[in-house]
This record gives structure tokens, sequence and C-alpha cells, in this order.
């Protein structure tokens, strides 16, 4: 079950477990989780739970409240996201075990059966959707890493670029930012350098001829780019390289 | 003997078992002559994943292609209107249904087997689409890249009523939740439309496995840069799901439109004629 752990200056006060629907977060007495300050509003904020998913909601409060420090009206949590209410502070932690046996189960199609769902107005039971019966138990519980949002590349650190050698744009210098950055002439000759997590690729497009790297020209296959290497492309010399190095 | 879609359209495909999977229970088909493209996502414990979406995927294919007698849709409407081509893919897409249900029934390896499916059939400058489930079909029309299905889960039920939005749908942890599948009930109902097409228009059919791992715009980048290369472009897009972690099976299939494949007018009319 996820929870939210509830500090305050540091010091730990005690653990929520979000084991319902709506958990709500404010200074009068009905809330879930009460909390006696005057910067927090009667009803300040309610943590909804469907399935696997906890979003942070506020209520409309005065001085509103803050995820990792960033002031949120809505919010889809993730494991350590800290919520600030007034000087309190809630950490959230995801259930280690939220509906996955395995690594090879993580990212698992699965059907819902019944209805779908909804976060009900006010309180009450969590709603069941059951999980058609489509797969088989793993033999080891392995925790499910907490899934970070999908980039391309990520883990590359340097940066690199090409500077232009040749013709009417010498000395030009294009950083390559995006997974993909296209070069030449389309129509005449196209090559594009994508950017993976191990290095920098050149990998022909289109045209007649292949590009040049070094003074040789390459096959169809993508080619790892090396520190200073020169590309001949169009007729056009570059030179890659690695910036911040 | 080359038919008119068989030079009107460029088709790649690519599957691959990701980074994770031990094995691949995607399946796909690509039958450039009569226009179908067939992508099913299949799951299940075992490889009952890959009977269903291997059960689906032959289906469709063996009952359109005997529907068509090996020639490109070109039966008129029906009286209510539908294209042939809709009515084709719902038909089949049932019968598909009901026979991985019934295998599901007879064989207790299967219980519960179920599948995704996304079915594309190109006729007279159209396309029809049908799909159950998360597998997608977009549509890259110049520099508009557009996701033409809608999922059948339920991140996309809670971005509809406005629970999240799609930029906090990449945290969840609900993904891959369905709330339609091929196989699992009795009955089910594809979700079927046509569109008109243009030349120049690249479509993309794929499963989860690369729209999960791959975010929208580096999808967009891939095919608009690499349009002229259409088999790079479905490397490109496996490579970088898997660059990304590959965590599911991952297949795509690439059609590009090169021109026109408009069923002869004067033919056209003239059976459309004989219904009044």
């Amino acid at each position: 079950m996820a929870k939210l752990i509830m500090s305050l200056d540091n010091a730990v006060i005690r653990e929520v477990p979000l084991d319902k629907e709506r958990v709500t977060i404010g200074r009068k007495a009905h809330n879930d989780i009460q909390v006696d300050n005057l910067a927090v509003s009667g009803e300040h904020a309610v943590v909804v739970t469907i399935l696997n998913d906890s979003f942070l909601e506020d209520l409309g409060s005065t001085n509103g409240t803050l995820v990792n420090g960033n002031p949120v009206k809505k919010h889809i949590l993730q494991t350590n996201d800290v919520i600030e209410v007034g000087k309190y502070k809630f950490k959230y932690v995801a259930d280690p075990s939220a509906g996955k046996t395995s690594v090879a189960d993580f990212e698992k199609t699965m059907v819902l059966r019944g209805p779908v769902p909804r976060p009900g107005p006010g309180g009450g039971a969590p709603i069941a959707g059951s999980f058609g019966d489509t797969q088989i138990n793993a033999t080891t519980t392995v925790t499910a890493p907490s899934h970070p949002p999908v980039n391309g590349g990520k883990p590359l650190e340097k940066m690199a670029a090409v500077q232009i050698l040749t013709g009417p744009n010498a000395g030009k210098e294009l950083e390559l930012t995006k997974s993909l950055t296209t070069l030449g002439k389309p129509g005449v000759q196209v090559a594009v350098i994508t950017r993976r997590p191990h290095g920098y690729f050149i990998t022909h497009v289109e045209g007649g001829n292949f590009p040049v790297v070094n003074g040789k020209a390459l096959d169809a296959q993508a080619h790892q780019l090396h520190d200073h290497d020169v590309i001949e492309l169009a007729g056009v010399k570059m030179e890659f390289f690695l910036k911040n190095n | 003997m080359t038919t008119k879609l068989g030079t009107a359209l460029e088709v790649v495909t690519a599957t691959d078992p990701g980074m994770v999977r031990s094995h691949n229970e995607d399946s796909i088909a690509a039958e450039k002559e009569i226009g179908l493209m067939v992508l099913a996502d299949g799951m299940g414990g075992y490889n009952a994943g890959e009977v269903a979406s291997g059960i689906a995927v032959a289906m469709l294919t063996s009952e359109v292609r005997e529907a068509l007698g090996g020639q490109q849709v070109n039966a008129p409407d029906d009286e209510s209107g539908m294209p042939q081509a809709m009515t084709l893919i719902r038909e089949s897409a049932a019968r598909a249904n009901a026979a991985i249900y019934q295998t599901a029934k007879s064989q207790p390896q299967y219980a519960g087997m179920g599948t995704t499916l996304v079915a594309a059939l190109f006729y007279d400058n159209q396309v029809a689409i049908g799909h159950i489930g998360d597998s997608r079909l977009y549509r890259l029309r110049g520099d508009n890249f557009e996701q033409v299905t809608r999922d059948h889960s339920l991140l996309q039920e809670q971005i509809d009523s406005g629970m999240i939005s799609k930029e906090q749908a990449r945290y969840s942890q609900n993904k891959n939740l369905v709330t339609r599948a091929v196989g699992i009930d009795p009955e089910v109902e594809t979700e079927v439309h046509s569109y008109e097409v243009e030349a120049g228009d690249i479509y993309l059919l794929c499963s989860d496995g690369l729209s999960d791992m791959v975010v929208d715009e580096d999808i967009h980048a891939t095919l608009s840069m690499l349009r002229s290369n259409l088999p790079l472009a479905a490397k490109q897009l496996v490579q970088m799901a898997n660059d990304n972690g590959g965590r599911d099976n991952i297949s795509v299939i690439l059609v590009k439109v090169l021109g026109d494949y408009a069923v002869p007018s004067g033919w056209l009319a003239k059976f459309k004629a004989w219904f009044g």
C-alpha cells in the first residue's frame, strides 16, 4: 500500500497509509490528516488513489500546496515526492509491489475487468477493478523501479556538436541536442546523427554516395563518431566534436 | 501481378522482443497487394499471448484476403452507407474474437488470453482503420503528426475525463491497463473509422512497446527526418525503444503513400448503378 510520511522540521511524526480512495488534509477535525496550523486551510488538499496511482489535488487552499518546492493544483505522485502543506511535509512512497510481481511483468498489458475506477464524491471504499487472469505469477519478487519519464538518450552526459569547415556555412556550429539530427541536402545526400546512451552514430539516409568519415566512405551501417572525426557530406566538410571535455 | 495498391504503397515492418522479455508476443502482417496491415499485441501466461495475437493476425488476413479475392477493396458502400472496408474489418475482428475466446475456453493453459488489435485497410484513396486496445495508429501528413486511434485504456479514460493531463500520464503506474481486448469476452466491439488519404502520408501502426518507450516528439522527428528511408526509420524506432529500456515487445508497420490508388471511377459508377 502507498503511504505518506508526515514530518515537521525534519522530525517524522507518523506514517499515513493511503488505504482509501480519498485521504484529506486540512485544519478542520473531519480531515483524515488533521494539521493544526494557521497556514493550513480548513480543507487544504486531498490525495486520491486509483489502483496504483495517487493524485494530489489542492482544494483551493489559501496558501497553496507544494510538491518538491513547486506549487501544484493537481499532480500525479511519484515515490519520494515531497508534499508541503503549511510547514508540514509529506513524503509519498508508492507501494513497492503495486501489481507487479517481477521486472519482466513490468509493462505487461493487462485487461481491466469491471467498471473503470473513478473517484467518487466524498469518501468511500476503494472501487475494486479486478484484473483479467492474464498472467502467471513469477517466482521471484523484485521491486519494480519507479518508472521515470521516458526521453531519448538521457544517460548520455556528453554534449556534442558539428562544426562546418567548408562552403558557405563555414564556421557555423550545430549542437547535437536532439535524438536525431539530419545533415546534408534532401534529394542529394542526407545522413543522420543519432544520439544514443553510449555515443553518437552517423548513418546514411539517402543519396547515391555514402558519407565519408576521416577520408573513408562508410557503408549502409551506422558508424560511431569519435571526437574530432571529419565528416564529408554533399560536398561539405564538417568536424564532429565533444563539448565540455 | 502488382495491383495498383502494390505500387502506390511502400511498406516496411519490424518486430523485436525488446530488452526484457524472453519472447515476442506481438504478431504483425503486411499484405501490400490488398492494402491490409495488421498488428496485435498478445497477453496471457506462458506463450498464450503469442497464440492469441497470432490467431488475430492470421484470421484478419485470411478473412479479408478471401473476401477480396486478392483484389483491393472495390465494392460500394452497403445500404447503410458503410464502406465495405470498414465492414470487412469489423466482421473479421469479430470472428477472430470468437476464435480466441473459444480456444481460451477449451485449453486451460490459454485461459484468459487476449490480444490488442490495430488494422488498416487501404482502398480507393482512403483507409479504414479498426482497433481494439492500446496498440496504435499514427499519421504523419506534412509536418502534422497525429495519433489517429484513441486507446481503449484506463489511462485514456482518465485523460478524457480530465483527471490527469497527457504529460502526467507518462508517470502513471496504471499504464498498460486496457479496457477492451480481443478474445476475453464472447463479443467485442471494434472501433472502426475511415479517412481520406493523401500522397506523401506516412502511417505508423505500433504496439505499446514503442509508444511507451519513445515519446511522440521523438517518433515524429524520426518519421519526419527519415521519411526518404523507411527501413531506416523502422530500425531507428525500434532502436530508440530499446535504448530507452525496451521493457516490452516492440512492433512497427510503416506505410508510405506514394501515389494514387483510386478505384477506376467508371467501373465503380457502373457497379453502384446496379444497386440503384
